[in-house]
């Protein structure tokens, strides 16, 4: 491209650097503290010690918090990934009156402050006598991720050849034959990394299950206390866990997207 | 029209009724109970206005009003300015094989939890933190950086950035590179190519983006509270506030009525300003 100058690309770098450095700085952050003696970590750091580890490792009340994180997540991610698959593959094939209306209700629900939410769940879910069970987390986290299923199988789906459906409807396979037989495998791959980042929406999200979780808390919901509580550096070593955790997961569904041939056959 | 197939309707129905029956049907439920009344600790159906009423004659309701619109207007501009010229730099200077790296470890902070990242920023920010300790060495400050509105964009900032630069790189990447390169074969100064080419042909991505940070600070109640101190209160702290201390779940209603209807408000007149004249 045109007028090249080294000074303005070596500040536009400096520039990325520096906003990476400021969105990582307290996810490194969190690694470091977990890691230092100190209750208030200052400069100069205190010694290495494993010791919020082992604090968190002998707290039975972090042990529930992340069976329930867990079970949610697991309940979640299929419930989600079968919605958003029924989902993309209805606005990939299908026309109909009051399909944005349909596409709204199914991506809205990120945009809703989740603040809105949590108190809609609750006032709803106790009006029905649901508040206050790992139901509600599973309903509510049910709806905040779906979207992201959806859009992760909706993308998949636009990169099938659709001669591929009319071609096995042709061959004499039904809508389910064909679905069974070509759809699903086609899409696996996005069907897979979907159930590895709803379950990772569904283990970071705190404020909704904060309102309707009552006594079954999530590892989350567990931080928010411990962050209203006093300080400790137990937070971090939690963090630094939950951060390997999902990373775990995003990465597993960054491979199982990344070649797109694969599982096609 | 011809009749759905059974088939479409399994895979079609699922989404729609869990949406209806979970996501707009609370929302509709949550316009209900504003109306409602409480009596002995119990909320009653009821046709009151006296939720609103109560609400909208109140200054801190208003204060804390202007103060969520006021610091998620400067969060979305703040991560815009600085979103910006990483964009600009991620879309136009990079490797397709670098852009692809620098994408994926912009998705990294979704899944860290925020929490978490706001704690880590207590400890950064404090007068005795890492921060101000390293800026005494060289004989500054202590700066108050914790439980002040510094600290709350900090956290606003740190939420939306990854999201902002993503969304932004996007709508650069579909900037016709023909017309950059027109302008400067026209002799456009480099500058003058971002404000009078590129600026325009993103515009539509550029203030959904801003959007989306608004959005996204308007909401949060983690980076006021605990980097901001929660003092004044913002929208979203006032319904935690009055949710979780009893049973005035209406008042919260209209407090997150209110909001709603802000977004939607301020979204409409975002979109129709980013579609307005849209670039050749």
């Amino acid at each position: 491209m045109g007028n090249e100058s080294k000074l303005i690309n070596g500040w536009l770098m400096l520039h990325i650097a520096l906003c990476l450095i400021f969105i990582f700085a307290p996810i490194a952050g969190s690694f470091v503290f977990s890691l230092n003696s100190d209750r208030f970590p200052s400069l100069p750091l205190g010694e290495f010690s494993l010791d919020w580890y082992r604090a968190i490792w002998n707290d039975p009340l972090v042990w529930s918090g992340f069976a329930n994180t867990v079970i949610v997540g697991l309940i979640v991610a299929v419930i989600a990934t079968i919605l958003g698959f029924g989902g993309a593959y209805t606005d990939y094939r299908y026309n109909f009156f009051g399909k944005s209306f349909y596409l709204a209700l199914a991506l809205l629900p990120p945009t809703i402050p989740v603040v809105i939410m949590g108190l809609a769940m609750l006032a709803f879910l106790s009006r029905i006598q649901l508040s206050g069970s790992t139901i509600s987390v599973v309903i509510a986290h049910g709806v905040m991720c779906s979207p992201f299923a959806m859009a992760i199988i909706r993308l998949r789906l636009s990169q099938m050849d659709p001669d591929l459906e009319a071609a096995a409807w042709n061959l004499g396979g039904n809508e389910w034959a064909t679905l069974r037989h070509v759809i699903i495998p086609f899409t696996r791959p996005a069907i897979f990394a979907a159930l590895f980042i709803t379950m990772a929406v569904s283990f970071d999200e705190f404020a909704v299950a904060w309102f309707v979780s009552g006594l079954n808390e999530t590892l989350p919901v567990k931080i928010l206390g411990f962050l209203q509580g006093q300080v400790s550096p137990r937070i971090n070593a939690i963090g630094s866990l939950a951060f390997l955790s999902s990373m775990t997961l995003i990465v597993l569904a960054q491979l199982l997207l990344r070649n797109p041939n694969e599982g096609s056959k | 029209m011809k009749r759905p197939s059974l088939f479409s309707l399994v895979l079609a129905m699922p989404l729609l009724l869990w949406q209806l029956a979970f996501f707009l049907f609370p929302l509709l439920f949550l316009i209900a109970i504003s109306f409602w009344t409480v009596k002995m600790f119990q909320m009653q159906p009821d046709m009151s206005f006296a939720n609103w009423q109560r609400i909208l004659t109140r200054g801190v309701f208003w204060d804390a009003y202007l103060r969520t619109m006021i610091l998620a207007t400067s969060a979305a501009v703040l991560t815009s300015a600085i979103a910006f010229p990483a964009s600009y730099a991620i879309s136009f200077k990079l490797s397709e094989r670098a852009k692809r790296w620098m994408i994926f470890v912009l998705i990294i902070p979704f899944f860290t939890s925020y929490l978490v990242r706001v704690y880590s920023w207590q400890v950064f920010l404090t007068d005795a933190g890492i921060i101000n300790a390293a800026l005494s060495y060289v004989g500054l400050g202590p700066y108050p950086m914790l439980n002040n509105t510094f600290g709350t964009l900090v956290g606003m900032v740190t939420l939306c950035l990854p999201l902002v630069i993503l969304l932004q790189t996007f709508s650069l990447n579909f900037v016709n590179r023909d017309l950059i390169e027109a302008a400067h074969n026209l002799r456009c100064g480099r500058l003058r190519t971002v404000a009078s080419v590129i600026v325009p042909s993103a515009k539509v991505g550029l203030v959904i983006a801003a959007l989306f940070a608004f959005i996204l600070s308007f909401g949060d109640f983690v980076s006021p509270l605990y980097l901001g101190g929660g003092n004044p209160p913002t929208l979203s702290i006032m319904i935690t506030d009055i949710t979780k201390s009893g049973q005035q779940w209406p008042r919260a209603a209209v407090v997150a009525i209110m909001m709603i209807a802000t977004l939607m408000t301020v979204a409409f007149a975002a979109i129709t300003y980013a579609y307005k004249e849209r670039g050749k």
